[in-house]
């Protein structure tokens, strides 16, 4: 199966509507809870990246009967140095982001703790590209 | 032994947002953060949040970790649009005019334990 979303940059109102979704379409696949949560978490944090850095972005997901895999590219700055990006408390957010309550740096940790493999790929000045795939089995 | 969602809302003197919604649930263990990346963190199971960041994402960050109950502290503004949202995803909201130190330490006394 698979599935495609759209984020728009500075849309603080609607983000994690996809998360939300993909949360419903896991239930209804009978998915075991602690999966289900490991994934959304996994792609809120990447969704409220990209609303707070990008001015646009697109997920594409799909979901095997064993797998998900979720793939996030954006048209943002770009990551100059993932591995520090990568460190707990490392942020770049403004003001309004920290006010929707994000932006502590602990984005991408989260992202990390919650995917069984995270790749992240960057451009800076183009965009970045998030891509990580997760076990649904038992 | 878990405590009764209406049982806290008496404690808390509180406004129930969300009618309707069940109140005989019960909750054991508590949150209390403006932080939503750190609410992320945890692992929940008749947990309620205590927050004074009354916006969307409050709800949102509630519906994705699985928290079946959200407490805005100190009176702070509540949009039609976060009472629709935890409406659609079965979240019972609750507003009380204590600080969240208040009702921290009321439920705490009351035995609801600490998730950290």
């Amino acid at each position: 199966m698979m599935l495609d979303y759209h984020i728009d940059g500075g849309d603080f109102v609607n983000a994690g509507k996809a998360s939300s979704a993909v949360k419903r379409v896991l239930k209804q696949l009978n998915v075991p809870a602690k999966r289900i949560k490991r994934v959304v978490i996994a792609l809120y944090e990447t969704e409220v990246n990209v609303v707070a850095h990008a001015s646009k972005g697109e997920i594409e997901v799909v979901i095997e009967p064993e797998r998900i895999t979720l793939t996030v590219k954006d048209s943002g700055p770009g990551i100059p140095d993932i591995n520090r990006a990568m460190q707990e408390g490392f942020t770049t957010a403004s003001k309004e982001v920290r006010e929707m309550g994000f932006g502590a740096g602990m984005g991408l940790a989260n992202i990390k703790r919650n995917s069984d493999e995270l790749h992240i790929e960057s451009i800076p000045g183009k965009g970045t590209i998030v891509r990580f795939t997760n076990d649904l089995r038992d | 032994m878990g405590m009764q969602i209406r049982n806290i809302v008496e404690l808390l003197k509180a406004k129930i947002l969300t009618p309707g919604l069940n109140l005989m649930g019960e909750v054991d263990h508590a949150f209390t953060s403006d932080l939503m990346s750190d609410v992320l963190t945890g692992d929940y199971d008749k947990t309620v949040l205590i927050t004074g960041l009354s916006n969307l994402q409050a709800i949102r960050t509630a519906e994705i970790a699985d928290i079946r109950e959200v407490i805005i502290g100190r009176n702070k503004k509540v949009s039609p649009e976060m009472v629709e949202l935890a409406f659609d995803n079965d979240i019972v909201l609750l507003q009380s005019s204590y600080s969240l130190y208040k009702i921290s330490g009321i439920l705490y006394g009351a035995g609801v334990k600490p998730i950290y």
